[in-house]
């Protein structure tokens, strides 16, 4: 690290910041404990040293389904066997090599259940019996492409108007919970004005505390996530305190804050893998029991996140509209010089917006690795930042009820993106997309009021 | 000694690596958006990913390199019109959230199993498949180890790489100083006509700083076929072309404009320009920077959607604000320092730091939370970097 002299009087800000950064992990450390017993019955996963080794990471399934118990071995460049591993409950294999070369991935076909079999992989990264070929240079790591499908895939299984409803019910499921979080990065830019990057990080956050807490501390579900709400909510409010007010009253300019939110997000991103490990965790070991009302299939938790979710959004709903403090921060969204003005107490206000957010991301991440990621994993946050923050701005930059509606139509497109022909990962583009083409016919969004601009 | 010396190895090898040529290419680009214009471009890896699909597709296609490299830029300009029209006239977070996932776009897209035969999916383009018309342009041959009669991968023993070390240590303590001496001649009487002397006197000064260590630390390329020097030789090259151009630029009355744009648009309108125009030139000659730098990193490796994500985007920023945005040596100066201090940050808790509190995946890790941490403290406490100048830094967008 770079050491600058700096005048006096900034040092203790400094020490302000770093003590800051502390507490924004803090609840991290409540994990480690717990993570030293975690680590040591998974694989240990090969992390690449630079001309040393090599390594061939991947994971049977994909991250929201994977499969255990599946028997991977990997082949030399001579075709010999060199090891074997067993995928544990998260699906991972993990090989490390000392030699470069082409190396090829062997699925054992009789450990698979029964019902599924392994995507044919691309013509050129056919290797014999089935396996998949590998490039492997030192230094680097590869991630050859073992997802699964089921066996009876071409037969078609649900009928396509079924799917469309199994597709909406996630849809529902998925735009709510990111509503929770989105109507807080929504209020935090309509009250400051700034775009918080490291909110993603909020929600991986509420999963990580849930995940210790429950998971490792052997609390029950619910007290957990009432804590980890609490918990999460207070690292909103110890944020402020400590961060954004002291930067707010320097006047720190937007932008700049806004790379403080980069910052603040890489950190916390590493912290989580420091702290916990760079595999998804399980915030509850059992599975939830799925109910069944017509064609749509969905865990009986999923229905309870989604009422708790709603439940939430109504409350905040109802402290904007009716409420002092509600009509307070309307106002301070609106114009902050005049509310101060007008007797209204702008810190306390964004301090209280600020720890509500904080406290709706970290429930929103319980809630999401609960029923839709299964589980938690240090970029769990980072992978729904930008439907977030498409949320937001289709929605309306700054409105909270446009960030619910925009949450809603995101978690809907993103789920039916798949059965309407976006092939994997691309459903998150298509959300994107939309974003980008709504911002060319009506850039204030759903919601939001036209302002000229330039 | 020999602990301190290996870690020392990585650290200089991570410095002149060309991965690290490639991302100051890259930063350059984003100076252009960020520092010179005011543009919150948080897309740049996408802009390299571009390049780099651009060039290593067309290659695999049986396009000649030149063409290729051309293919990669016209691609980038395209990407700027798509994203500048709807967004360079509205406020600055639009572009920022539209870049950012227009680039994430292009990633998923990349990755998708369906264009597996251009982008190879997930495991990406293997380096072998587009790296032949690169190497055979080599006049170094494939002497990747000697050159005069110095071994260039195995320098002499440890009392060879401390003389190197030394004569570093003291070209970089005489630049520093003549450097000083500039400066505090520069305040005391208004530079009219300073002589040429000591900026020759720097030149020659960084070529000794420079040689000594590269000649005092091996340096490897392995398992590519890339050649070591050859490789080196060019990043580096277009590192100084992208500088000069960058220089030739803003010294221009259009780099003025740019200045202008960041500190007033209203102004600049009021004086009958086109801002929008002016601000999509930026968009697009930034992002050919960026596609270059992409090209460039692809060399030595491979064409993998994921290697080129967000967080390049972000290391990029952390470079130029370490740097100094708005200045020409900034993005270089920032890259170099950002990359090589981060490995320096790894190896030392990886050496000094007991295995009992921190495992040598931990040290990985702890090197990023450090570098997000430094890029806070950065943008609190010395907003300007390390070149830069704070008065020139007041950009909002």
């Amino acid at each position: 690290m770079k050491a600058c002299p700096r005048p006096p009087g900034l040092r203790r800000r400094t020490t302000v910041v770093g003590a800051l950064l502390g507490l924004l992990l803090a609840p991290l450390v409540l994990l480690v404990a717990g993570a030293g017993s975690a680590q040591a019955s998974v694989a240990t996963l090969c992390l690449a040293q630079p001309e040393q080794t090599a390594c061939i990471n991947g994971t049977v399934g994909n991250r929201t389904n994977p499969v255990e118990g599946v028997e991977v071995t990997l082949l030399g460049p001579d075709g010999a066997e060199i090891e074997s591993q067993t995928t544990e409950a998260d699906g991972k294999f993990s090989f490390q090599v000392e030699e470069a070369g082409e190396y090829a991935v062997l699925v054992d076909p009789e450990t698979l259940p029964d019902d599924l079999e392994i995507l044919e992989p691309a013509p050129r990264f056919q290797g014999p019996e089935g396996s998949i070929l590998v490039q492997v240079r030192l230094g680097q790591t590869v991630a050859p492409d073992l997802d699964v499908r089921s066996v009876d895939y071409d037969a078609g299984g649900a009928s396509f108007g079924d799917q469309i409803a199994q597709s909406i019910a996630q849809g529902l499921r998925l735009g709510l919970l990111l509503a929770l979080a989105s109507v807080g990065l929504s209020l935090i830019y309509g009250t400051t004005g700034l775009s918080n990057f490291a909110h993603a990080e909020q929600v991986t956050l509420g999963g990580m505390v849930a995940y210790g807490l429950v998971n490792v501390g052997g609390l029950n579900l619910w007290l957990g996530v009432v804590l980890t709400t609490l918990i999460c909510a207070a690292t909103g409010y110890l944020q402020d305190r400590g961060l954004w007010q002291p930067l707010r009253r320097r006047g720190l300019g937007l932008t700049q804050m806004m790379i403080v939110t980069i910052g603040l997000s890489l950190a916390a991103q590493y912290a989580f893998q420091f702290f916990v490990g760079a595999s998804q965790q399980k915030v509850v070991v059992e599975t939830f029991d799925v109910v069944e009302i017509g064609p749509v299939r969905l865990t009986e938790m999923s229905f309870v996140a989604m009422g708790i979710s709603l439940l939430m959004i109504g409350l905040v709903g109802f402290v904007l509209l009716r409420t002092r403090i509600g009509q307070a921060t309307r106002a301070v969204s609106d114009n902050p010089a005049l509310a101060a003005a007008s007797g209204i107490d702008v810190d306390k206000i964004i301090r209280l917006v600020w720890t509500a957010a904080a406290g709706l991301a970290g429930l929103g991440g319980v809630l999401y690795a609960l029923v839709v990621s299964n589980g938690i994993r240090w970029d769990t946050g980072m992978q729904i930042l930008l439907l977030l923050f498409a949320a937001v701005t289709l929605g309306g930059l700054g409105t909270a009820f446009g960030a619910f509606v925009g949450a809603i139509v995101i978690g809907l497109v993103v789920e039916l993106a798949g059965p309407l022909g976006a092939p994997g990962d691309l459903k998150y583009a298509v959300a994107l997309v939309i974003l980008i083409l709504l911002l060319m016919v009506r850039p204030q969004g759903l919601l939001g009021r036209a302002v000229r601009v330039g | 000694m020999d602990t301190f010396l290996s870690i020392l190895n990585s650290v200089v090898s991570e410095a002149i690596a060309p991965d690290t040529a490639a991302v100051a290419i890259a930063v350059i680009g984003l100076n252009i958006h960020f520092g010179f214009t005011g543009l919150l471009n948080i897309g740049q890896a996408g802009y390299m990913l571009l390049g780099a699909y651009g060039m290593a597709i067309s290659i695999t296609h049986d396009i000649p390199l030149a063409l290729a490299v051309l293919i990669g830029l016209v691609i980038s300009l395209i990407f700027s019109l798509i994203l500048g029209l709807p967004t360079l006239k509205l406020r600055g977070d639009y572009l920022a959230i539209v870049t950012i996932s227009a680039a994430e776009i292009i990633r998923y897209t990349g990755r998708l199993a369906a264009f597996e035969d251009f982008t190879g999916g997930s495991q990406g383009i293997f380096g072998k498949s587009y790296q032949g018309p690169f190497i055979s342009l080599s006049f170094l041959g494939d002497g990747s180890t000697t050159l005069l009669p110095l071994n260039y991968r195995e320098a002499g023993g440890t009392g060879a790489r401390i003389a190197g070390l030394l004569v570093a240590l003291a070209a970089l303590a005489a630049i520093v100083w003549v450097a000083k001496r500039m400066k505090s001649r520069g305040s005391d009487e208004p530079t009219v006509g300073t002589s040429a002397t000591p900026k020759l006197l720097l030149a020659v000064l960084s070529v000794v700083m420079v040689l000594a260590l590269f000649f005092s630390f091996p340096q490897s390329e392995p398992n590519t076929s890339v050649d070591g020097w050859w490789v080196r030789l060019v990043a580096w090259g277009l590192v100084g072309l992208s500088c000069l151009i960058v220089f030739l630029l803003v010294r221009s009355p259009w780099g003025r404009l740019l200045r202008g744009i960041r500190e007033d648009e209203d102004a600049i309108r009021s004086l009958g320009k086109n801002v929008f125009a002016i601000k999509m030139q930026a968009l697009i000659i930034g992002g050919m920077f960026g596609a270059l730098g992409g090209m460039v990193y692809v060399l030595t490796g491979s064409v993998q959607a994921d290697s080129m994500g967000r967080q390049l985007t972000f290391f990029a920023y952390t470079a130029l604000l370490l740097g100094g945005a708005a200045t020409i040596f900034g993005p270089v100066l920032g890259a170099i320092i950002f990359f090589s201090a981060r490995i320096l940050v790894r190896e030392m808790s990886g050496a000094y730091v007991p295995n009992s509190i921190m495992s040598d995946q931990q040290t990985e890790q702890f090197s990023y939370i450090v570098v997000g941490i430094v890029l806070v403290l950065l943008v609190i406490f010395r907003p300007q970097g390390i070149l830069g100048n704070k008065r020139e830094l007041r950009f909002h967008v």
